[in-house]
């Protein structure tokens, strides 16, 4: 179980896919202009990586090593066919809304990768544990890029309007938002990586450790 | 040791010129383009250009305090920005707008890529674009000159770009108002004969060099003289220098120390492509006026500039 909650975790803290993997930024820097758009994406992508990641890692063994790649390709292209048909079934606006980018989650970099890095070598469990650490980590970024893009973008979060009389900066919401905030993002969070690494080597070693 | 040396941005070359010097030089020659500005758009003009200055200074000590690196204000650098932000804007802008632009052209566009020295693109420009992007409507509509409550007016590039005139003449303008600055447009970039004076102070005194300013300005022009009218060659060569922020442009913003090349000649390519960008944006883009667009660019092309143009080591063949 402890292993479980580690591969659970570092999807959201070490190896968050979109902060410190950077992987999967087509979508994440198109979709990410309001945080319906991002929670619905992150979802799409959440159930892909479950699906994908626990049908892989059971066949893993009978999988040749020759074909993996296009096997993988048709399991993952399975249940984003599953999702874009539930998507236009029953949200025919957030469809709309995520356009193209549903039909290439299949090439998703975020989905291929954990297939091809984690659960063609582990078993079920430890694979559908990573599946949802990946899965929170790409929604729970993809939401924090989005709520700064449509706050300032769009002066709304949700669609709610934050302030009275607020003329919002456009361009948020365009492209060079969307890779300003990306940037500045991943600033951030390696300043706080790099922060907690060193200290945590000064505790643990002391001076001594530098030499 | 480590505390003997004393660690400076480049250039480490020994002269009396200090880049404090020269940025505070800068400022100076950009003073009379700002009061021609002031006595042509009214005092709004002065508290966009003072609100604009003094948010860039702020910035910049409040994001060198929190970094705990020393301030260095008074190198004149934050005002140069600030300046040159507001003389690239309307003059009917609301007071919010330089401050916005101010805390972007410091924070994102200096700061947070090391500061003096280590920036891309022009900050002044880059805020200018992330305003225009974001504000279009404010950042585009002028007034005309000595008409401070006035409805809007179109600047003569924007006449001529959404086809109210079709030709110069028809601006009711002359070449004489033009070089004055009796037209609409941004702050400091009207009064050419201002701007001109203070090109001229730097030149003499050496802190800009020719190479880029001419080859841009040269180019825009033969350009649109061959290639902007309606029939080739007949094009208004001085319209086109006259017009939009162009002098501005190319005297202070395209000679930026930080953001163009080190060679004179990679300041001639510089030149030259900011030219070409500046007329295919004029002629065919959809924006009236393209030379900050074309400077940032440019800006962009820089590292690549200097790199296949190096000035001839000493000694080498």
């Amino acid at each position: 179980m402890k292993q479980c909650v580690k591969e659970f975790a570092k999807g959201i803290t070490v190896e968050n896919p979109t902060f410190v993997l950077v992987l999967g930024l087509c979508p994440t820097l198109a979709v990410s202009t309001s945080v319906v758009n991002a929670i619905g994406m992150g979802s799409c992508a959440t159930f892909v990586l479950l699906g994908s990641n626990s049908i892989i890692s059971l066949v893993r063994r009978i999988i040749p090593d020759q074909v993996r790649i296009p096997c993988f390709i048709v399991i993952i292209a399975t249940f984003v066919t599953i999702v874009e048909m539930i998507l236009k079934a029953y949200f025919p606006v957030l469809h709309q809304a995520l356009g193209i980018f549903v039909p290439l989650i299949v090439v998703n970099c975020i989905v291929l990768g954990r297939a091809e890095a984690f659960a063609c070598k582990n078993p079920v469990r430890e694979s559908i544990f990573d599946a949802l650490g990946m899965g929170v980590g790409f929604t729970v970024a993809l939401i924090l890029i989005a709520a700064i893009r449509e706050a300032f973008g769009a002066g709304t979060i949700m669609g709610i309007p934050l302030v009275k009389g607020m003329e919002p900066a456009t361009m948020m919401i365009l492209a060079p938002g969307a890779l300003l905030t990306m940037g500045l993002l991943i600033g951030l969070v390696n300043y706080i990586h790099i922060r907690r690494k060193t200290n945590k080597e000064i505790t643990r070693t002391g001076c001594h450790g530098c030499s | 040791m480590a505390g003997n040396f004393l660690v400076d941005s480049s250039p480490h070359i020994h002269s009396r010129q200090t880049t404090r010097a020269a940025m505070w030089s800068v400022v100076l020659a950009l003073l009379p383009s700002g009061i021609a500005g002031i006595y042509l758009f009214g005092l709004g003009a002065l508290w966009i250009t003072a609100v604009s200055i003094i948010s860039c200074v702020v910035t910049e000590a409040v994001i060198q305090k929190l970094g705990g690196k020393k301030i260095s204000i008074h190198d004149g650098s934050a005002v140069l920005t600030g300046l040159l932000l507001a003389y690239n804007l309307s003059p009917s802008v609301p007071l919010w707008m330089p401050v916005i632009g101010g805390i972007f052209a410091i924070a994102i566009v200096k700061q947070a890529f090391g500061g003096l020295g280590m920036n891309i693109f022009n900050p002044a420009l880059a805020a200018r674009a992330f305003l225009m992007t974001s504000w279009p409507k404010q950042m585009t509509s002028f007034v005309p000159p000595f008409a401070p409550d006035a409805i809007t007016s179109a600047t003569p590039l924007m006449a001529l770009k959404e086809g109210h005139v079709t030709r110069f003449a028809e601006l009711g303008l002359s070449y004489w108002d033009m070089f004055i600055g009796k037209r609409g447009g941004c702050i400091g970039e009207v009064c050419i004969a201002a701007l001109c004076i203070g090109a001229l102070y730097l030149l003499l005194r050496k802190i800009i060099w020719w190479q880029t300013p001419v080859t841009f300005i040269l180019t825009v022009g033969l350009l649109s003289w061959a290639f902007g009218g309606r029939v080739p060659l007949r094009g208004d060569f001085l319209f086109s220098i006259l017009s939009g922020g162009l002098v501005l442009g190319a005297f202070f913003m395209a000679t930026d120390y930080v953001t163009t090349p080190l060679s004179k000649g990679g300041q001639l390519v510089f030149g030259f492509g900011c030219g070409v960008i500046t007329f295919v944006i004029r002629k065919y883009g959809g924006y009236p006026e393209g030379v900050s667009y074309a400077i940032l660019m440019m800006n962009a092309a820089v590292p690549l500039i200097d790199r296949y143009i190096k000035p001839r080591r000493y000694g080498t063949l």
